[in-house]
């Protein structure tokens, strides 16, 4: 069971929590992507043996969208913080 | 091949059991090959055994980085069943359980087959019509789902106590699938290798593939393993969820993403299920071995992950949801537990297709492929002898993803 660090509630237990997936990168403009690097953005987030970046909802909580860092061999959460300011 | 016949038993009986042959040789890695496959479990071993009986190209190397079948292959709940739901899956999943039929002949090799039937266990209106559009779907192919009464549920399943109209979701319907089976899952493994030694395929194990090499033109040139360079002009990657690592060291990205599935076996005792019983509301399966275990099979962990073990939220969730279903099961004690790194397509069809690199071939996002072992062994053996694939497996090309025309599989984890 993972504990995420919530920035308003502090450490709560995962089943608080949703997986949202693969944090993406900001979204392409469309007129300067081809359709080979959008077709790669739309359905190719990485798959590394190591550290992916994942959105999670504190459904069960304050209802914010964290952004998490996991490492996919261990489970080990590098970094956890709110998404709002994410692509600021 | 030394047949395994009762002959033979009665023969070996009356010597010991000294002369039996090892069922697959240990031969030295060679350094050129016409075919490589990478991962020496289900689809690389039956792919490996149609390459040499249908196609008659037997010069070929199944590479594996741990035991033969140690990796998915012994991972898998041994579920066999086609209810699937999409055009392009249906056929393929029918020809598979159809061959799987056959298979224990055709391999020489017992696969303690057992055709019982699954019961999927339906308590909300969502679900219903959801399987319900399955059976029609199904039906256009030959595939059976059968509607069966609450009542006749019961009386199949007599352990089945929960889910009664006091419940917190009471039982509303359930479904037949009656050409659902399962099978021992190493002699699978065994069996194609046993086949596939004997038409001339070598197998080797403890060779880790680390790297694709692509030659000077760009088509694909062999592989780089822990004992060498080994050279192809053909090389297929079998190797579940580990597919995108290998195909990025030639920078081959794949629309892949894997995931923690996992099981647990109860202690064995008597005979008390005999069919498969599957609750996609509760997400939880479960069958018995022959051994007398109960096979219990849940949802995916959430998240991308590598591990092989079972996070206990997943495990405590699962095992809820089958006491909800059978109550007397709480006295069970439970004796392993095990998970695979499974790989799921974008769309959640499996893909079985060529890529952009000339001569390399991918058999991946089966997201749980034990039940498609035998099809598509047979359709990734036809596409690498042929560059292009079989008619049952158009529909798992790549192409799918660059026009954006996906595949959207609903019934691919019995659990979802």
């Amino acid at each position: 069971m993972l504990i995420l660090s919530c920035p308003f509630c502090g450490e709560r237990d995962e089943s608080e929590f949703v997986c949202a997936g693969p944090a993406r990168a900001p979204r392409m403009t469309l007129a300067a992507a081809t359709d080979d690097a959008w077709v790669d953005y739309l359905t190719a987030p990485p798959n590394p043996k190591g550290v992916v970046r994942e959105r999670w909802w504190h459904s069960h909580g304050c209802g914010e969208w964290l952004i998490v860092e996991r490492d996919t061999l261990t489970h080990a959460i590098h970094a956890t913080r709110g998404a709002r300011h994410e692509h600021d | 091949m030394q047949r395994y016949s009762f002959f033979n038993l009665l023969r070996h009986a009356a010597t010991g059991h000294r002369s039996w042959q090892p069922a697959w040789r240990d031969r030295p890695l060679r350094q050129i090959y016409d075919v490589i496959i990478i991962g020496a479990g289900g689809h690389g071993l039956a792919a490996a055994y149609y390459l040499a009986r249908h196609h008659g190209i037997s010069n070929v190397a199944v590479l594996d980085m741990g035991w033969l079948g140690g990796g998915n292959i012994a991972r898998n709940t041994v579920t066999i069943r086609s209810n699937y739901m999409r055009d392009e899956s249906i056929p393929f999943f029918v020809k598979s359980v159809s061959l799987y039929e056959r298979l224990t002949r055709e391999l020489n090799f017992n696969l303690m087959f057992s055709q019982r039937g699954m019961i999927d266990v339906i308590m909300t209106p969502g679900v219903l019509r959801q399987i319900r559009r399955r059976m029609l779907a199904m039906h256009l192919y030959g595939s059976v789902y059968e509607p069966m009464s609450v009542a006749e549920l019961r009386r199949r399943v007599p352990a089945l106590t929960g889910g009664g109209p006091g419940s917190r979701l009471p039982i509303m319907a359930a479904m037949l699938h009656p050409t659902a089976a399962v099978c021992r899952h190493d002699a699978v493994a065994w069996g194609y290798a046993r086949a596939a030694d004997d038409l001339g395929v070598e197998i080797h194990q403890n060779t880790e593939v680390k790297a694709l090499l692509r030659g000077p033109g760009g088509a694909i040139a062999g592989v780089e393993t822990s004992r060498g360079t080994v050279s192809a002009r053909k090389v297929i990657v079998a190797v579940s969820g580990h597919t995108s690592t290998l195909t990025e060291t030639v920078g081959l990205r794949l629309p892949l993403q894997t995931y923690n599935l996992t099981a647990f076996v109860s202690e064995p005792v008597k005979p008390v299920v005999d069919v498969v019983v599957n609750c996609p509301d509760l997400g939880v399966y479960v069958s018995q071995s022959d051994k007398g275990e109960l096979v219990i099979g849940g949802a995916l962990d959430v998240g991308q992950s590598f591990r092989q073990d079972i996070k206990q939220g997943v495990f405590e969730n699962t095992v809820a949801a089958l006491l909800e279903l059978f109550p007397s099961f709480r006295r069970l004690k439970l004796l392993r537990q095990w998970g695979g790194a499974l790989d799921f397509a974008h769309d959640a069809t499996p893909i079985v297709s060529k890529v952009d690199i000339p001569g390399l071939y991918v058999s991946a996002g089966w997201w749980g492929g034990f039940k498609a072992v035998p099809a598509g062994g047979m359709t990734l053996a036809w596409l690498a002898a042929n560059d292009a694939p079989h008619p049952l497996i158009e529909g798992f090309g790549l192409g799918r993803f660059r026009h954006l025309d996906y595949v959207i599989e609903t019934g691919t984890t019995s659990s979802r």
